[in-house]
């Protein structure tokens, strides 16, 4: 009995590191965070209360709203084209071709690299004065523009194709494994039914890998409201500010602005955000399992 | 003989999507290399996809030694080997603790097990700005602010969900029997962890530092935040010698920057080819 309760001791002096991140460097920094969020903290905290004015302050100010509209843009069209590119390039992966494995290489390797990295390269890519703008106006296309990194309403696409070509690898890869779970027996079914595979793709295959899109809708969702890296690398938020977006925003208020609190509102708005992808999320996968076990 | 033609005609409209996306995924880094390798005389009057004339390694010796950011110019070396000062006690940190802490979990079930369990996960998907100003505030109040240290422990803190995760899954999937045997053997929590499990873990010990090591060395969030001038990551000095505006941009110089800083990810991913993608269905499992 007495060594029982000496390995036990030792289990819960093992579990002291995870129960202090959880607790203090976790928990406690988001509790510290929306505290802080309720003050008039500027550069220090102080603990004078004003409840939900800087929330109101926030969704008041130009520049907030302007980080949030760019993310939605930015978001729709990012998580919509990995999906549908991701998706296409898993069917064409997914006929027996030869040479998957480079394919899959290529596919897959800017997803390996930082998002600094990826922003800098587009930057140099998409350059007007040497990109691919004065490649092929050398080819001859004198009139030959496509300049969108420097055109404040054009920029946003440039951030969803640098991001892109970053993430739908990611899409392909989860996609692809759940190809390869679809049973063999269901494809020669349709074959001797004489359905048409992209049929077959469309109403069968793609009800069934839907638990993989999801995983991969969620994934990429989250990574949208975190995107800060491939912003401040690939445009620094520019033109102007025609790519800001909130964690960029929360960054410069808590250390250029000296803005605390309301930066720390504007945190509080993007776990908000991000609440809102995974509780649906969550719900609905329970709703799946019970209607599976049912 | 119609239907034939019809699947040669498929085929080949297969291979061309997958040419052409390849394409597009190599374009980039094909002119980030054949720009690094010419000189700045050469870039301004050639196209973008032009092979250099007279290839040169000069811009890549310049960006190792002495690209400038600011006043200084030290290169990006000083990166390079902050970095690694960074990842590997990072690493190694975050995997040991989650390695513990998944085992105790899934064999020994302490009070709170859910509770942790559920915290970790949600804590995977929260954005690190909910997180940030705190933690400043906690690292200078004992003294770890602007450190090696604290950076260290900064991504052992937000390597904690996924590993946890990672290594716990991985666990529950072990046959429980083995455990009950060691225990009835008179195993302690040490002994079974380092005698038994351990032995049994080379799998996802390969997934974990593959996906430790590279997600440490990409990161550039926490880099800026916490680990001070003198400790700056790559990605950081990267950023800032690109990104500066100060005098004439020498693209040759940037782009060799660049593909020196993602060569260390790059290299583990083509060394670990199917672990890379397992790493990622793993982490996918977290949704």
């Amino acid at each position: 009995m007495a060594k029982f309760s000496g390995t036990r001791a030792h289990v819960y002096l093992a579990m002291l590191p995870v129960w202090i991140i959880v607790l203090v460097a976790l928990v406690g920094s988001t509790v510290w965070t929306f505290v802080i969020s309720l003050t008039n903290s500027k550069l220090l905290p102080i603990y004078k209360f004003n409840f939900f004015h800087q929330y109101e302050l926030l969704l008041k100010l130009p520049a907030w709203q302007v980080a949030v509209t760019n993310l939605i843009v930015f978001g729709v069209l990012f998580i919509a084209i990995c999906l549908v590119f991701g998706f296409i390039m898993a069917i064409m992966m997914d006929q027996r071709i030869r040479g998957e494995a480079f394919f899959r290489t290529v596919f897959l390797y800017p997803y390996a690299m930082s998002f600094v990295v990826t922003g800098l390269v587009w930057q140099w890519v998409l350059n007007p004065g040497f990109g691919i703008q004065a490649a092929v106006r050398g080819l001859g296309f004198e009139s030959f523009t496509f300049d969108w990194i420097v055109q404040p309403d054009r920029a946003i696409y440039i951030l969803v194709l640098a991001a892109v070509w970053q993430g739908s690898g990611l899409v392909m890869a989860i996609l692809l494994a759940g190809l390869r779970g679809v049973d063999e027996d269901l494809w020669k079914a349709t074959r001797i039914d004489g359905i048409a595979k992209w049929r077959v793709y469309t109403s069968i295959v793609l009800p069934i890998i839907a638990p993989m899109a999801a995983t991969a809708t969620v994934l990429l969702a989250v990574s949208v409201v975190k995107a800060y890296d491939l912003v401040v690398a690939l445009t620094g938020g520019g033109p102007g500010n025609a790519t800001e977006v909130p964690a960029k925003f929360v960054m410069e208020n808590l250390f250029a602005r000296q803005n605390v609190a309301l930066a720390n509102a504007g945190a509080i708005m993007m776990l908000v955000a991000v609440i809102a992808i995974l509780v649906p999320m969550y719900y609905a996968r329970r709703y799946m399992a019970q209607k599976a076990e049912a | 003989m119609r239907a034939n033609s019809e699947k040669t005609l498929a085929r080949t409209g297969v291979y061309a999507f997958l040419v052409i996306s390849a394409a597009f995924f190599l374009m980039p880094f094909y002119v980030m290399v054949v720009t690094s390798l010419k000189k700045m005389d050469e870039i301004r009057v050639t196209s973008i996809f032009a092979l250099p004339d007279a290839p040169t390694l000069e811009a890549w010796i310049t960006a190792w030694n002495s690209a400038c950011t600011g006043l200084n110019c030290n290169g990006l070396s000083v990166g390079f080997f902050n970095s690694v000062m960074i990842m590997v006690p990072a690493t190694v940190l975050s995997i040991l603790l989650g390695a513990v802490t998944g085992y105790a979990l899934s064999f020994w079930r302490p009070k709170g097990t859910e509770l942790i369990f559920g915290i970790l996960l949600v804590a995977a998907f929260i954005p690190y700005q909910v997180f940030i100003y705190p933690l400043v505030r906690m690292l200078s109040q004992v003294g770890l602010y602007n450190s090696l240290a604290g950076i260290v422990a900064i991504h052992v803190i937000f390597g904690m969900p996924i590993m946890v995760l990672l290594f716990r899954n991985y666990y529950a999937g072990l046959p429980r029997d083995l455990f009950s045997a060691a225990r009835v053997d008179g195993g302690g929590f040490w002994v079974i962890f380092i005698r038994l499990i351990l032995p049994l873990s080379p799998p996802i010990l390969i997934v974990a530092v593959i996906l430790q090591s590279t997600h440490i060395w990409n990161d550039f969030l926490f880099g800026l935040v916490f680990a001070g001038s003198d400790n700056q990551p790559m990605t950081v000095l990267l950023n800032n010698i690109v990104n500066s505006t100060q005098g004439e941009k020498a693209y040759n110089v940037n782009m060799a920057a660049t593909i020196l800083t993602a060569a260390v990810p790059l290299i583990i991913y083509l060394a670990s080819g199917r672990w890379f993608v397992r790493g990622i269905a793993a982490g996918a499992v977290k949704g």
